[in-house]
């Protein structure tokens, strides 16, 4: 263990930690960018500058470690001014894209913006104007906005293991891309728009779909079997993005499908009503005995137009539980099985197998285990 | 799973069997590599060489259906070598002596023959498996979903129990369930020999329970399996069906065979969010809610039961499938009062203690892990700490047998069918997504270069493949992902859907049909 002096207040950490971690353990916010506590350490936003006593400048504490009798200010009007200056540098070659961008809100630079006060730039010079879009269909994303944070470099790599992006070029140019600057074509998991700072990455499907004021839910994916936690982040009655926390059992990870195919809620093709069928079954039909009987040899049928009538809640129950009813009557309940579902609720499976077993009277119920 | 998610960054030795975990299970897969990096073995046992070879140790390419050979063969080296954990077997399992001359036949050599895989690799395998500190198996539908998908399972829980690799923290057999709640619907009886928690069906003091519970008399048969109730349809012994959510018609074996069967019943009701293709051959429809439409709970491959939440209205008309089975179920002359969801889990926990302890309360945050019988439980991470529930486990003697349909000169190719990353089961949902379907916008069949060539097929062109169940034509990606010998199709698509080629036959214990190996045959398509 080490003890130090931040602020005035002996603090004692692991010797294991840097001067950010022991300076955000004892509560107090320090900016960064660039910082994340699952990925290797970067030191690039410059941002998390702290003095003190044995260093000959303000150094950035992310990439500090801590030792015996440090003492350190994380806040100086020296600091700020560094800070600040850093922010505009950032600000100098990034558009002034906050009324569109999806991000706003929720946008780290933005933030740093409005804390510092920055509405003018002080600095002119050589701006990134990138006019060759990537058209991969998951993820916009927008380097101009970009502040060379890397976490979607590392996030990519270190968690992920698929490295579909580095850091390309120098100087100003520096860019974050595909290897060259082909579209992104990856797992498209998203774990880089999750940590991105700023609007350089974000889902496709975000757009116009509302960017504040949110109500959240959370809930369990619908997809496999991992049970990753979800937010829903609702707007009007529709699902506007999803993301997922840091303090869930999948730590914050999403896959593709979890992250962004949701698209199928509001899909037009949503069954809203309940259907009866009235044309026979496809290449069969009634005979005298009253029976249905095969006519032709059979296909698969894809085409159902005209083929159902859309009824009442009423009178589609009533008809179910009159022909249940019946066959139960001519050729007992074991005539009849249920098939639950693996993508239903407990509570659904738990009365669909007590409508079986209870109200039908037979235990021909199974779901797709074995599918 | 025996263990839990978050334990498999400490394995130091992960045995992976027919699981294709990185695109099937994403972020399973994140907590293998995240153990990769920290130093942990990882060995594959795939026919094919799916991503995760990547990241192994060592990788072992066996013939699709020669799983109970290796797994033998493994087991034969570890009983030779005196790797066994001698102390657990004595005080927790039975009948290892008998089940042990089983194994004297699998010498590596013989199940190189068998399996193709190298002897040195099976050597080795045993070895690490044997010596790890704290190895973790983990299994999905490549290993069951054979006629002898049982045996499979069997083989891999002797395997752990004779090295005593079972009850212990990231030391377990894991298979990891496929579907978001299909842990959660065999937990609550959806299943025909059990009501909810396992409890079977035909033993009288448990029906008197239920019955007791649900104030009903209820039937001792056990009932019919999915792929039963097909073979019932077909023969006119089953006469309707009520399908929740489920696509049969696409994701079961042989669909010239499904859709017959389906067509053949007198009344089918399919409840769901899409007409599906299964829906298409109702006689009643149902229009039902999607999964941010309602609330309840789902129970993820750990045991994790988790909180599910409305964020939004269904379209229309449609309903929570609980609001429509019970008012099916009034009207069938049984009425289901339930002031909300929350009163449906407690009676479950009531009839099944394991989740007595649990409240909606209680799993607002994180979710809780069965069993967990009182309120102060803090659920089970692991499983089978300090025993078995039966006191004593048992070997079971398990002898390889090939698989059903092996190729032969008219249909010299294996089938494997499975998922890919980006569509999802029978596509119901993923394929109504277009950025999923820009990426992944149809059916192919993986080929291995060297059947390419000899068939006379190139990358990209469309093919026939055949079986004698049918034939679909579907583009060719030529591919070094399949073992020579072996073509891949994914079953998301309708188009030309895998499960036009698939066969029926099923294992005898489980009923879960061959889907990883039938015999096909490849051919360029005919102007």
């Amino acid at each position: 263990m080490v003890t130090l002096n931040i602020d005035g207040q002996d603090i004692t950490v692991d010797r294991s930690y840097t001067l950010l971690d022991a300076v955000r353990e004892m509560g107090i916010t320090i900016p960064t960018l660039c910082h994340h506590p699952d990925l290797s350490l970067f030191g690039g936003c410059r941002l998390c500058l702290v003095e003190g006593s044995g260093m000959r400048r303000p150094a950035a504490s992310c990439v500090t470690p801590v030792q015996e009798g440090m003492v350190v200010q994380s806040s100086t009007p020296y600091l700020e001014r560094l800070r600040k200056t850093n922010v505009e540098l950032l600000l100098s070659d990034h558009p002034n894209d906050c009324m569109l961008c999806e991000r706003a809100g929720n946008c780290k630079l933005q933030e740093l913006a409005y804390y510092y006060g920055l509405r003018e730039h002080r600095f002119e010079g050589d701006r990134r104007i990138y006019s060759r879009k990537d058209n991969n269909p998951f993820l916009q994303r927008e380097m101009e906005k970009c502040v060379m944070c890397g976490q979607c470099v590392r996030i990519c790599d270190e968690i992920q293991g698929v490295g579909a992006i580095d850091f390309a070029y120098k100087g100003l140019w520096t860019k974050v891309t595909p290897p060259f600057e082909r579209d992104l074509d990856c797992e498209f998991c998203g774990q880089c728009v999750g940590v991105c700072p700023t609007g350089a990455l974000t889902g496709r499907i975000w757009a116009g779909k509302g960017r504040q004021k949110f109500r959240e839910v959370d809930t369990v994916c619908s997809y496999c079997g991992c049970g990753c936690i979800l937010t829903l982040a609702v707007k009007k009655n529709q699902i506007a993005r999803i993301y997922s926390r840091k303090d869930t059992i999948n730590e914050g990870m999403l896959c593709a499908k979890g992250r962004f195919a949701y698209e199928f809620v509001n899909s037009p093709e949503r069954l809203t009503r309940p259907l009866i069928r009235t044309a026979p079954k496809k290449d069969w039909q009634l005979n005298d005995s009253g029976r249905y009987a095969q006519v032709k040899p059979e296909r698969s049928s894809t085409n159902s137009s005209g083929v159902f009538r859309e009824v009442s809640w009423e009178e589609a129950l009533d008809h179910i539980a009159f022909r249940i009813k019946e066959i139960k009557d001519v050729h007992g309940a074991d005539a009849i099985g249920g098939l639950a579902s693996a993508r239903c609720t407990n509570e659904e499976n738990y009365l669909f197998q007590k409508f079986m077993r209870a109200a039908v009277g037979t235990n021909n119920v199974d779901h797709c285990a074995r599918y | 799973m025996t263990n839990s998610i978050e334990e498999i960054k400490n394995n130091d030795l992960l045995l992976v069997i027919g699981s294709n975990t990185t695109e099937t299970h994403p972020i399973i897969g994140l907590q293998m590599k995240k153990a990769v990096r920290k130093g942990a073995k990882l060995i594959v046992i795939d026919p094919r060489r799916i991503e995760l070879v990547k990241w192994s140790h060592d990788w072992l390419q066996l013939r699709p259906g020669t799983d109970v050979a290796l797994l033998n063969s493994i087991m034969h080296v570890i009983v030779k070598q005196g790797l066994i954990d001698q102390s657990f077997m004595d005080s927790r399992t039975q009948g290892f002596e008998e089940f042990k001359d089983t194994l004297s036949r699998y010498t590596p050599e013989y199940a190189e023959e068998i399996t193709g895989v190298p002897r040195g690799k099976i050597v080795e395998t045993a070895y690490l498996y044997a010596n790890a500190f704290t190895p973790g198996i983990y299994y999905t539908m490549g290993v069951t979903q054979h006629t002898h998908g049982t045996d499979n399972v069997f083989c891999i829980a002797n395997l752990a129990l004779m090295t005593g690799n079972l009850g212990r923290s990231s030391t377990g057999v894991n298979p990891l369930r496929g579907q978001n709640n299909v842990q959660g619907a065999t937990d609550m009886g959806c299943v025909p020999a059990f009501y909810p928690g396992y409890q079977s069906v035909d033993l009288s003091g448990v029906r008197e329970k239920f019955e007791k519970a649900w104030k009903t008399g209820l039937s001792a048969r056990p009932g019919l399996t999915a792929t039963e109730m097909t073979e019932a349809a077909l023969q006119s012994s089953l006469k309707a069906m009520y399908i929740k959510g489920e696509n049969p018609v696409l994701s079961d074996p042989d669909i010239q065979h499904t859709v017959k069967a389906l067509k053949n019943l007198d009344l089918l009701i399919v409840q769901d969010i899409f007409l599906t293709e299964t829906a298409e051959l109702a006689d009643v429809v149902l229009p039902a809610a999607c999964f941010a439409e309602k609330e309840g709970t789902f129970t993820n491959t750990e045991r994790r039961v988790q909180r599910v939440r409305k964020a939004v209205d269904p379209p229309g008309e449609a309903r929570e499938d609980s609001w429509i089975i019970s008012r099916l179920s009034g009207k069938l002359g049984y009425p289901m009062h339930y002031e909300n969801m929350e009163d449906v889990f407690r009676e479950a926990g009531k009839v099944w203690p394991a989740l007595a302890g649990i409240t909606y309360a209680r799993i607002q945050g994180r979710g809780l892990q069965w069993p967990c019988p009182t309120r102060d439980h803090p659920g089970t991470q692991y499983l089978f700490k300090g025993g078995f529930p039966k006191k004593r486990a048992v070997f079971t003697r398990v002898e390889y047998r090939p698989s059903e349909e092996l190729p032969d000169l008219e249909y010299p190719l294996v089938l494997n069918t499975g998922r890919e990353q980006f569509q999802y089961h029978t596509g119901t949902m993923t394929r109504r997504v277009k950025a999923v379907n820009k990426i992944s916008p149809e059916a192919y069949v993986e080929v291995h270069p060297e059947d390419a060539r000899k068939t006379g097929v190139d990358h990209g062109q469309m093919v026939e493949v055949s079986s004698r169940r049918g034939s679909i034509r579907i583009r060719c990606h030529i591919s070094p992902r399949p073992l020579k010998g072996t073509v891949f199709i994914p079953f998301h698509f309708k188009e030309a859907a895998a499960n036009m080629l698939t066969n029926t036959r099923r294992d005898p214990v489980a009923g879960i049909p061959e889907l990883k190996v039938c015999a096909v045959r490849l051919e360029p398509v005919k102007k």
